[in-house]
Order: structure tokens, then C-alpha cells, then sequence
């Protein structure tokens, strides 16, 4: 009897490309930050100390108790943005899992229903598509006024078509192959087919997509919070801290610069490693 | 085999099909009547379009829903009227009682899933037990398809297993809950021939163990030769022949069958080119008038093209049938 290999899929082979840069940058601002702010800013981030206000960084003039300077109000720039991150966190991870439920659900059932179902939702993706986010934001902050809860709806809503879209299409393809009709051959119920056989084929896009949209849900949070619609102050949000700055950036440029560039180097690392997982978790590299 | 002696497990009476899509409905099944005998293999031979896999999936009740309906007939199974069965009952029918065996073994394994949970599904929708039972009966599948060592491979992956390998798969998965009748549709087609002559093999020898009735669907002429018992040949969704295989071969009575046969190439002396039936196959939405092979036959008159052929004994012989007026006409 020749040996049997039996390569796992999930080899240790494919982690062998791990984006650790990324990787790194993400740890050392975004994630270690967003859980253990207490514990390692320096400075409360909401106490102001008018002695302290608008010092700069530490190599422009500024010393190492306020690393990367202070607000108008002598609030520690530093402290802001590591306990900000919590929040960014909180926002775009709970957006997410809203558009991923509601995207998934609907996206599956109307690939595997058709019909006028089908139809239904296909028109809400468009309609959701084509609505710009920005709007909806504001018209949400008219309404309910802006509060966590109305950016994490704004979020979902923004991504949740983008899921449906991208599983549907994907359903399409699988309901009509041949292991549905042979599960179908085997006394299976409809119920049985979409989630035990369907669902776990499109689980590896939804990762991908989801990872690669952490960035876009991060970007509008910051939008919104910048346009002063997202989570109301004083909260840290990053968007705000910008936003903050934005009347002294030509004298005191650090107090929008550094929120900016939290901003810039999360969503680049979190696009990067989304990009690596798209590419190691291949549906075509995957299957055969 | 004599099929007389045997019990018939899969009567069907009348059996009609009908398809309705916008440019206007056809009928791929026009009113087949046939039955299976414990222990039998029937082959249902034609070309591409014949209707043959819509029989398959007529008889499992799993035409394609809004486009295609029943509209006649009746499909009884051990004596039970298939076609009045509500879904839910249906699917308890499905793989308990009657399976299928796909075409295209490279897809029909989903490639998220280990080949022992497959199997363990199909066992657990009819046969449910505990998980040490369900593990050591889906070996026992895998063992009785010939699979080897199958304790490793009943945690393989389907992309880790060769083509005859998954199809050998799916034949487990489709006598795992030991079905009176397996609808074959055309299982070796994408298998290399001497994978195909041993999975042929295997299916004879399970047909033997528990003396299930095949349905095989195929175009192989040469297949039905060293498989079936009986052959149905159909053509534009009519039954044209029916009998048992020597018959057939020694005498055919249609000739369709006459062609086919004439296609299957031989390995002794020289053939020249290989023999190919002129013509095409009428289109599905094609009104038929006369008999539907009547543009392609040698033999055809004025009447194959006005008036269709009743079907008739072939030279007199109870077992075998057809419709040609060749044959009316002896």
C-alpha cells in the first residue's frame, strides 16, 4: 500500500508568505492600543492641562511627555489616538458583522431561490450602491441624532450590498452543481443543501471580502467623525482628532498629522493583509 | 437473467415530460412505459438531447422547478406510486430507496468536505446512528465500492483522490443506504477506459451482492453490450426499441438502432473511416409530423413522413419492441 499524503488545507505551507509588516504596523497601532489604551497612555486622553497646550512633538521641539504634542486644550495627542482606537475598532468591526449578516443571508437566498426574490434584492443592492453612504449618514443624524449606534448602521448599510452581490453571485455557480444534485440524489432538504453544502463554499470569499473592507469601514467612520456626524465628542474617534485639527494646521500641524497618519497606516495594513488572504485562501487555488 | 421470475421493482406507465420555455413547449419524455426487474440492468441508449437524462430526473422527481413538469403517466416504485408523493416524502424516498450515480465524478463531491462526512450524510438522512456506527458504515461503503485503505481515505479531501477514485466515491455514496434501484447517468463517461471497465465491473458485482436494479444511462452501444440486460433506445424523447441485449444486436428492428450499432467501431480489420449517422437530431421545439427519425433513415417513405409509427413487436417476439412501420409493415 503507497503511502497516503494527506496535505491539510490549511498547510502550514500557506503561511509561509505571512505580510508581517503589516502584520506589525497593525499590532502596534491599531490592535494592541484599541484593548490596553488604559494601561499604556501616558496622559488621560479627555483631562485638559492648559499649561501644556499646543506643545510640540518631541523632535520638534517638544519633550517626551507629550511624544507627539498636545491639543489646544493640552490634551496628549498620543493618548488621544490610543484610546480612539478602541472605538475605530468597535465601529468598523460591528459594521462589518452587521453587512456581513444581512449581505450573506440575503445573497444566499437569492442565489439559491431566483426568481422574484432575486430580483427584489438585486434592485435594494443597486439602489443601496448607487445611494452615496455620506447621505444616508446624514439624514440618520438629522433623525436619530449621531450616536455609536447610527455609525454602526451607516457602516452595514454602506457593505452590506457589496457581500450580497459578491455571494449571490457565487451561489449562482454552486446551486447548480453537480455535489448540490447529488446531495439533492441523496434525500437532502433545500435547507440542508444552502447552509451545510452552500454556505461553507462561499465562506473564504466572505473572509476576504470582510478583511478588505475593515479599511473602507475604517475610512467612513473617520469621514464622518470628521464631518462631525459620526460618535458625538469628546470621544477620541479618529476622524474627530483630525478634525480637531484641522483649523491649526498651519501653525500646529501635529494635531491632525499623527490621527491621520493612525489612520492611513491601519488601512493600508489591513488592505495588505487582506490582499495576502485573498490570494492564500483562493477558491481555485484551494479546490483541486 | 430471466427477467420473468423476478418481481418488477420500477414500473413506469405513460411517463410525460413536458418543458415549457418562452419560444414554446416540447416534450423531451413522450409517454414511456418500461419496467426494471430485481437484479436487472437496463440500458437507456441515445444521442445527446434524447431525453435520457430528463427520464433520470423525471423518475427521481427532480426536473428542474417552473420549466419543467409532469404532466403524465405513473412511476411506481416496489409497488408505490412515486409521482403523488408530497416533497417531504420524496426526499425520504431519495437515496433510501432510489439513487443516482452523476455523470462527472470531478464535480460531484463538494470540495469543502471529507469524503467520510459525505457518505455519513447520506447514511445520517436515512439511517441516522451514532458516530462511531456512522464512520465504521461509511468505511464499509467505501470498502464495498473497492476503495483501498479506506480508514485514510475517509478523511481525504475529494481534490486528494484520482478521478475513478471520487466516482467510486460517489457509487458509495449511493448504495450506502442500499437503494432497490441506481439510475447510472452515464457514470464512466469522463473515466479513462480501463477505469471505466473496472468500475463497470464493480457495479455488476454490487448489482450481484444486493440485487439492485440498474438503470444506465449511456451512448456507448459498446457499454450496453457488456453491462445491460435489457436496452431501451430512445430517440427525440420516444422510446424507438426496447429488448433484451442479444436480440437487439443480432436483429435490430429500428433503424436507429441499426446505426447506432453500426457506429460502435470493432477492433478486428481494417474500418476505413469511422461510421457516423448523417444528419441531426430533430430540435426539441421541432414539430414532429411522421415518424422523428424518418430525415435521417435509409428506409423512409411517404408514410414515415406523414404518420407516426405505432409501437409494435419486432419479428414477433413478446420481449422486444418497436416503432418503425418496417416493422408493421412485416
Amino acid at each position: 500500500m503507497a503511502e497516503l499524503s494527506t496535505p491539510s488545507r490549511f498547510s502550514l505551507r500557506r503561511l509561509r508568505n505571512l505580510p508581517l509588516v503589516p502584520i506589525i504596523i497593525l499590532l502596534v497601532v491599531f490592535i494592541i492600543p484599541a484593548f490596553f489604551a488604559q494601561w499604556i497612555a501616558p496622559h488621560d486622553p479627555y483631562v485638559p492641562n492648559l499649561r501644556a497646550r499646543l506643545q510640540p512633538p518631541v523632535f520638534f521641539g517638544g519633550t517626551w511627555e507629550y511624544p507627539l504634542g498636545t491639543d489646544r486644550l493640552g490634551r496628549d495627542i498620543l493618548s488621544r489616538i490610543l484610546h480612539g482606537a478602541w472605538y475605530v475598532m468597535a465601529v468598523s468591526m460591528i459594521g462589518i458583522f452587521v453587512g456581513v449578516v444581512v449581505g450573506t443571508t440575503l445573497g444566499l437566498i437569492a442565489g439559491y431561490v431566483r426568481g422574484r426574490f432575486d430580483s427584489l434584492v438585486m434592485r435594494l443592492v443597486d439602489i443601496s450602491l448607487a445611494l452615496p453612504a455620506m447621505l444616508l449618514a446624514l439624514a440618520l443624524a438629522a433623525a436619530l441624532g449621531a450616536s455609536f449606534l447610527s455609525v454602526v448602521i451607516v457602516v452595514g448599510f454602506a457593505l452590506w450590498a457589496y457581500f450580497a452581490r459578491q455571494v449571490r453571485a457565487e451561489v449562482l455557480l454552486l446551486r447548480d452543481s453537480d455535489f448540490v444534485a447529488r446531495s439533492l440524489v441523496a434525500g437532502s432538504s433545500h435547507a440542508r443543501i444552502l447552509f451545510r453544502h452552500i454556505l461553507p463554499n462561499v465562506v473564504n470569499t466572505i473572509v476576504v471580502l470582510a478583511t478588505l473592507q475593515v479599511g473602507i469601514a475604517i475610512m467612513l467612520d473617520a469621514s464622518l467623525s470628521f464631518l462631525g456626524i459620526g460618535i458625538p465628542r469628546p470621544t477620541p474617534a479618529w476622524g474627530l482628532l483630525v478634525s480637531d485639527g484641522r483649523d491649526f494646521i498651519a501653525t500646529d500641524w501635529w494635531i491632525a498629522f499623527f490621527p491621520g497618519l493612525a489612520i492611513m497606516l491601519t488601512v493600508l495594513s489591513v488592505n495588505m493583509i487582506g490582499d495576502w488572504l485573498r490570494d492564500a485562501l483562493d477558491p481555485r487555488l484551494k479546490q483541486f | 437473467m430471466n427477467s420473468q421470475t423476478k418481481k418488477p421493482l420500477l414500473e413506469v406507465q405513460d411517463l410525460k415530460v413536458e418543458i415549457k420555455t418562452k419560444v414554446g413547449s416540447f416534450v423531451p419524455v413522450n409517454g414511456h412505459s418500461f419496467s426494471v426487474h430485481e437484479g436487472e440492468t437496463i440500458g437507456i441508449v441515445g444521442e445527446s438531447g434524447s431525453g435520457k437524462s430528463m427520464t433520470a430526473s423525471a423518475l427521481m422527481r427532480l426536473l428542474p422547478k417552473h420549466v419543467a413538469k409532469i404532466t403524465e403517466g405513473s412511476v411506481r416504485l416496489d409497488g408505490k406510486e412515486l409521482l403523488t408523493l408530497s416533497e417531504k416524502q420524496m426526499r425520504k424516498v431519495r437515496g433510501a430507496e432510489i439513487s443516482m450515480i452523476l455523470q462527472d465524478p470531478q464535480t460531484s463531491l463538494n470540495p469543502a468536505f471529507t469524503v467520510g462526512s459525505q457518505i455519513k450524510e447520506a447514511l445520517r438522512l436515512h439511517a441516522p446512528g451514532p458516530r462511531r456506527s456512522l464512520r465504521s458504515r461509511a468505511i464499509d461503503a467505501l470498502k464495498a465500492v473497492k476503495v483501498a485503505a479506506p480508514e485514510q481515505r475517509i478523511d481525504a479531501y475529494p481534490g486528494e483522490l484520482s478521478g475513478g477514485m471520487r466516482q467510486r466515491v460517489v457509487g458509495a455514496i449511493a448504495i450506502s443506504c442500499r437503494p432497490k434501484v441506481i439510475i447510472a447517468d452515464e457514470p464512466t463517461t469522463s473515466l479513462d477506459v480501463t477505469v471505466q471497465a473496472q468500475y463497470l465491473r464493480l457495479l455488476r458485482e454490487l448489482q450481484e451482492e444486493t440485487g439492485m436494479a440498474i438503470l444506465f444511462i449511456t451512448h456507448d452501444f459498446g457499454i450496453v453490450a457488456s453491462l445491460c440486460h435489457r436496452v431501451l433506445v430512445m430517440y427525440a424523447g420516444r422510446i424507438v426499441e426496447s429488448g433484451p441485449v442479444g436480440k437487439i444486436f443480432a436483429n435490430p428492428a429500428h433503424p436507429y438502432t441499426e446505426a447506432l450499432i453500426a457506429t460502435v467501431p470493432s477492433l478486428s480489420g481494417n474500418q476505413g473511416r469511422l461510421r457516423t449517422i448523417p444528419g441531426q437530431p430533430p430540435s426539441p421545439a421541432e414539430k414532429i409530423v411522421g415518424c422523428p427519425f424518418a430525415p435521417r433513415c435509409d428506409y423512409a417513405d411517404a408514410r414515415c413522413r406523414s404518420e407516426a409509427p405505432p409501437t409494435v413487436l419486432a419479428n414477433g417476439d413478446s420481449e422486444h419492441t418497436t416503432s418503425c412501420w418496417r416493422a408493421v409493415n412485416q
